[in-house]
């Protein structure tokens, strides 16, 4: 008896840890695009594309190998438009680990980055602002450039980053 | 006549030949340089393509196109000179593809502005609408590039390869093994190939033989060892080879580093067209002209960054012959 209720206790607990790394998996399954007009200005225009790290190459070629060493588990990507006029992508990177995320960060550094305070760290360049919040790393990139472009990319910026 | 001042002014070994090479038939011209030895490559370069702000004046493109085209063939009438491209590429009356970039995104894909600059002069020079097709991997590609997605075979047509799909029957040669587009194998007869110059994180450079990872079902198995000898390899199979015949490079605008993707802190403007056949050449040009922009802004050469573009060279060996890559055997003409 003593022994059977022992092993009980153990299937419990197998059974929590099965349920937690599960919620883990779902967390995961987070939708990091604000809506429309969720932030000032900005409008979602596409729909989100997701692409698996062995599919990554198909979104940015050569580039993906850097991402998949790096641990990418998967990419969503979707474009915005800001006030009708500004085009900008945001793409977002979900690694294994918050270290993936930072090896990347750095990777990418040059010298004319200006550190800014969002996520666990985040640099913004006149036309891009990439972060990376846990697991998480987000870029966003306009391809246009304007007296309001750094400003509003932040404010976006900030918007994915509350929801993740 | 501005082009041919220029091109009189600038070029001055290849103004002892323009003569004779303006009463030649293109085939004539190349069989020339083939004597010579040498593969011919033309940068035609408009510095105020792009104004302050960034803005391309796509009104100036074709202008520069018809100067490029000029140079190369020698003719000065681009309606004489697409002609002669035309029927010693292999393509009258029939279709003629034009292999464009979209990977990078809107910021660093092939200029819509020379898609239809091409696409005019190919029309002028008597290639109907239908037979022009607009193409690269997906619709996505094509569209980031402003381009519309169209089958109608009374217009030009533009789709990619999700639409015509791939070849059941695999290609091989030495590593590359690939299924090709079906565009490539059962719609084009000749292929003007229409990349844009970007830094690539693996490969090192991208441009004329790199673009044709766009025409394969799975360009992922190509890219170990930065792309060596992927890229080669694949350029060599017949179909690659035989298609593909014009390279117009589109170097209006670049990335200097972080590519293939857009990186708008690494963007620059060359403001340039780079023109030629011997696509191995174009890319030892297009190399040196990516390792100038970064030795400008004090960035380390691809070979100390780590992705130099071994393929270059690997595609100029005696088993892949594909063209040449000593610089001493490349007649680069820059107007």
């Amino acid at each position: 008896m003593i022994h059977s209720r022992r092993w009980m206790l153990v299937g419990m607990a197998v059974a929590m840890v099965a349920v937690t790394a599960g919620s883990g998996c779902r967390k995961s399954k987070v939708d990091p695009f604000p809506a429309s007009g969720s932030v000032a200005g900005w409008e979602k225009t596409s729909e989100t594309r997701v692409f698996a790290a062995k599919d990554l190459y198909q979104y940015i070629d050569g580039d993906s190998e850097q991402y998949i060493s790096a641990g990418v588990v998967t990419t969503s990507t979707s474009d915005y438009k800001y006030q009708g006029q500004l085009e900008a992508v945001v793409d977002v990177y979900s690694m294994k680990a918050p270290e993936g995320a930072r090896k990347i960060l750095e990777t990418g550094q040059t010298s004319d980055a200006k550190t800014v305070q969002l996520g666990d760290e985040a640099l913004q360049y006149g036309q891009s602002v990439t972060f990376r919040k846990g697991p998480y790393l987000v870029r966003i990139v306009a391809y246009q450039s304007a007296p309001t472009t750094s400003q509003a990319l932040l404010a976006l910026a900030r918007g994915v980053e509350a929801k993740l | 006549m501005k082009s041919r001042r220029e091109f009189l002014k600038i070029a001055t070994t290849g103004a002892a030949l323009l003569g004779s090479q303006a009463k030649l038939g293109l085939a004539d011209v190349l069989k020339k340089h083939a004597e010579a030895g040498k593969s011919k490559v033309v940068i035609a370069r408009d510095q105020a393509l792009h104004g302050q702000d960034g803005k391309l004046d796509e009104k100036r493109v074709l202008a520069l196109l018809d100067r490029a085209i000029a140079a190369y063939t020698g003719y000065d009438h681009p309606v004489a000179a697409w002609k002669h491209i035309v029927v010693h590429g292999g393509g009258q009356g029939k279709v003629i593809g034009l292999k464009t970039n979209g990977l990078g995104g809107k910021g660093i894909c092939t200029h819509l502005a020379l898609v239809m600059a091409v696409a005019e002069r190919l029309q002028q020079a008597g290639v109907k609408p239908g037979n022009i097709l607009v193409w690269d991997r997906n619709a996505h590609d094509l569209e980031v590039c402003g381009l519309t997605i169209n089958t109608d075979p009374s217009r030009i047509r533009c789709y990619g390869s999700d639409v015509s799909g791939f070849e059941e029957q695999q290609d091989t040669w030495g590593t590359a093994r690939i299924k090709l587009s079906k565009i490539l194998t059962r719609e084009c007869a000749m292929v003007i190939n229409l990349p844009i110059l970007k830094d690539h994180g693996g490969a090192g450079v991208t441009f004329a033989m790199k673009n044709m990872f766009g025409v394969v079902d799975r360009p992922q198995d190509l890219h170990a060892g930065g792309c060596n000898p992927g890229v080669a390899d694949l350029n060599c199979i017949p179909t690659v080879r035989q298609k593909v015949r014009f390279t117009i490079g589109d170097a209006m605008s670049s990335v200097y580093d972080g590519g293939p993707g857009f990186h708008p802190e690494r963007l620059w403007y060359p403001n340039a067209l780079i023109v030629g056949e011997d696509r191995v050449a174009l890319d030892q040009t297009a190399w040196q002209i990516i390792e100038r922009k970064r030795a400008e802004v004090g960035i380390k050469t691809l070979e100390s960054a780590g992705h130099p573009p071994r393929y270059i060279a690997t595609a100029a060996d005696p088993a892949h012959g594909l063209g040449v890559n000593d610089p001493s055997r490349i007649h680069l003409m820059e107007i």
